[in-house]
């Protein structure tokens, strides 16, 4: 008697593991077509967007990089930070694997992107959305990452589309938030006047509320590429090539320098990343864009 | 000739869940705080009903939280009533399909707000021009027409400028400017002065009175300024407490307020702005006619006590003042009164207000004369009316 109140009743335990173990490779099975098809076109995506950027020449890569780093701080020296940093990962022989791993950030935020921004916008119009969408997120933040690597890799097995949809479910969060939270705290008379000066719905969304919202949507961007970028390790846990499986295969041998290279290789593109976007998104807000036409109309 | 243009019947605007009730309630003649109290809901506006002429200016006033932001909203729907009606040129607009309703808002009334509600992502002409561009005219043509508008409100020059670069006074230029774009016949305008700073906001009252004789709009314009409401408004609705007390003439609310309420708030107006000389003049007590000789002009003096007589032809015009001096000086040279009649004697309109009559007043050796268009006499006003005309 007293074991019941001290210790949880064993015959109120269940163990689901097994079922649901069992319905995920159900689902795998039933739809191996689907989920063939859908690992076929994220391969064929992250192996255009690796050649694109494997075309690039280096020293052009850090050109461009030295221009944007100018371009969006104004200052010449920031550019020059940026490239120079950009040149030491090749320097340590990593260049190679930065471009692997960047391919896999670059399609998981091009996804979080397509899809965040439209959920966004719906999270943002529609209460109902909202309500159902909401603690989704907050499970897909909450949720420990490894948890969903499982499902991933039974879904699609090892390689780099199971890491590019483990990616693209924790990054894709920021961008649906911001994108909902900018457009439905654009300032309320602003939509208001949209809506007395007879804009449909569709008019006030795309004329007033996306711009207006545009700076808070950046930021979400911005927190999509970081997230993205901060999974690079888990997802070589799966089998992603590139700069984080170097680290893991350094850490099972307790190989300290050999970690330490590719690992200030992330830091570095982080940087890189963060402050181009950050960058933008303060550019958007500052500058909004007007019609360019020199001179006045009549 | 009226025309009413809108008519507003009737209608309330209710917050919460169980509104049935709340409406039973209000039907019994419950104030807001017993509704609230009892079901939960909040009364935003309680039967409000008013009527608008054409070409007229209609004033809601009241504090914040009377409700009449919430009105003038039901106006073009961005709010809709929970019960009630708003009929414009006698057509229910609740009753209007999306596409009427948009057809409505985008060339029959629009809107000025508070805190201007400019898009900061467009320049000055892309916001004028919105309207337009949401209705579908070809890019020339709207910005034409913005360009039209900008000139009028005085920003010419400023039309690419971004938002942020204007100043408030500005920034609201451009918000009439956006409203007047679309040639609408009525304007709403939910206090647009009030985030200006009190000399900017002359000023724009001015060029809103200068606007709307131009144009001859019909303007709804909220404040909770009295000065604003009786300067601006033909009418003027006072509200409290989501209902309205009073619909009158500003003169007739300063003379009759319908309760103490209206009584303190119509108080705090500066008087000097809503009375008028016709308000304070008297009729002369003590009037002779050209021809007549000085003996009887000092006769008509000394039985009224008054040591002046005023002077009209046939016709009732006005030819002068005798003073006391001069209708002596005549009698003892045996002359007519016509060569000792004072003609410099100051005179006004019916109209001219108090605060303009005041420098007048203190100046003036002699009592006011208040003269009609065609020169006939209507009163005087003393310096004694004008000042007691303020306490």
């Amino acid at each position: 008697m007293k074991d019941y109140l001290f210790s949880f009743p064993e015959q109120w335990q269940f163990s689901a593991g097994s079922a649901i173990d069992n319905w995920v490779k159900q689902l795998a099975s039933d739809h191996r077509e689907l989920f063939k098809a859908i690992k076929d076109t994220t391969i064929g995506a992250i192996n255009g967007i690796e050649g694109f950027l494997n075309a690039i020449p280096w020293w052009l890569l850090i050109l461009l990089v030295v221009y944007a780093g100018y371009k969006v701080s104004g200052k010449k020296r920031v550019g020059f930070l940026y490239g120079a940093m950009l040149f030491l990962v090749g320097c340590f022989g990593l260049w190679g694997h930065m471009m692997q791993t960047l391919s896999i950030v670059i399609a998981a935020v091009i996804i979080s992107l397509v899809l965040g921004f439209p959920i966004g916008i719906l999270v943002a119009m529609n209460k109902r959305a909202e309500s159902i969408i909401r603690p989704v997120l907050d499970l897909m933040q909450t949720m420990p990452t490894f948890v969903y690597l499982v499902p991933c890799v039974m879904l699609f097995s090892v390689g780099k589309t199971p890491a590019v949809m483990a990616t693209t479910i924790y990054a894709i969060v920021p961008v649906i938030r911001m994108t909902s939270h900018g457009i439905s705290h654009v300032d309320k008379e602003v939509v208001e006047a949209a809506t007395a000066f007879g804009s449909t719905t569709m008019q006030a969304l795309i004329k007033v509320q996306i711009p207006q919202a545009i700076p808070t949507i950046m930021t979400g961007v911005n927190q999509t590429i970081m997230m993205a970028m901060s999974m690079v390790v888990t997802c070589a846990l799966i089998g992603a090539n590139g700069l984080g499986m170097e680290i893991l295969v350094a850490t099972n041998q307790v190989a300290m320098g050999k970690a330490l290279l590719p690992g200030i290789a992330i830091v570095i593109i982080a940087i890189i990343l963060d402050r181009l976007t950050q960058g933008l998104a303060k550019k958007s807000e500052m500058t909004p864009k007007f019609a360019k036409r020199p001179g006045g109309t009549k | 000739m009226s025309d009413t243009i809108l008519s507003v019947q009737n209608i309330s605007k209710l917050y919460g869940l169980n509104k049935s009730a709340a409406q039973k309630l209000l039907a019994e003649g419950a104030d807001k705080a017993r509704v609230a109290a009892e079901t939960g809901v909040t009364v935003a506006i309680n039967n409000v009903s008013f009527e608008v002429e054409r070409g007229s200016i209609f004033v809601l006033i009241g504090l914040s939280g009377s409700g009449k932001s919430t009105v003038v909203r039901c106006l073009n729907l961005l709010h809709r009533p929970t019960s009630g009606k708003v009929l414009f040129e006698g057509r229910d607009i609740g009753q209007f399909s999306k596409k009427e309703l948009l057809d409505y808002r985008r060339s029959k009334i629009s809107m000025v707000f508070q805190s201007f509600g400019l898009m900061s992502h467009r320049d000055v002409l892309g916001n004028v021009a919105y309207g337009l561009e949401v209705r579908g005219v070809p890019k020339e043509e709207r910005e034409q027409k913005a360009m039209e508008m900008i000139e009028m409100v005085g920003l010419s020059g400023w039309e690419h400028k971004g938002i942020d670069n204007l100043s408030g006074g500005m920034r609201q230029r451009v918000g009439i400017a956006r409203a007047l774009a679309s040639d609408p016949d009525i304007l709403l305008m939910d206090e647009p002065f009030s985030a200006l700073d009190p000399l900017v906001r002359r000023d724009m009252q001015f060029e809103l009175l200068s606007i709307q004789r131009k144009m001859n709009k019909t303007i709804i314009f909220i404040t909770h300024d009295i000065n604003e409401a009786f300067k601006l408004g033909d009418r003027v609705g006072i509200m409290r407490d989501g209902r309205i007390i009073q619909i009158d003439t500003p003169e007739n609310m300063s003379m009759h307020p319908a309760d103490d309420y209206v009584k303190e708030f119509v108080g705090s107006a500066d008087k000097a702005q809503v009375f008028s000389a016709q308000h304070i003049m008297v009729t002369p007590s003590c009037l002779i006619r050209r021809r007549d000789s000085a003996v009887h002009a000092l006769q008509e003096m000394r039985s009224n006590g008054v040591s002046s007589a005023f002077v009209v032809d046939s016709h009732m015009n006005f030819a002068g003042l005798l003073p006391l001096e001069g209708a002596l000086k005549a009698r003892k040279n045996e002359e007519p009164i016509e060569g000792y009649i004072v003609k410099d004697v100051p005179t006004v309109s019916p109209e001219m207000s108090i605060s303009d009559l005041m420098p007048i007043a203190a100046d003036a050796k002699y009592p006011i004369v208040v003269l009609d268009e065609g020169g006939g006499l209507r009163g005087i006003v003393t310096k004694a009316s004008v000042i007691s005309s303020l306490v």
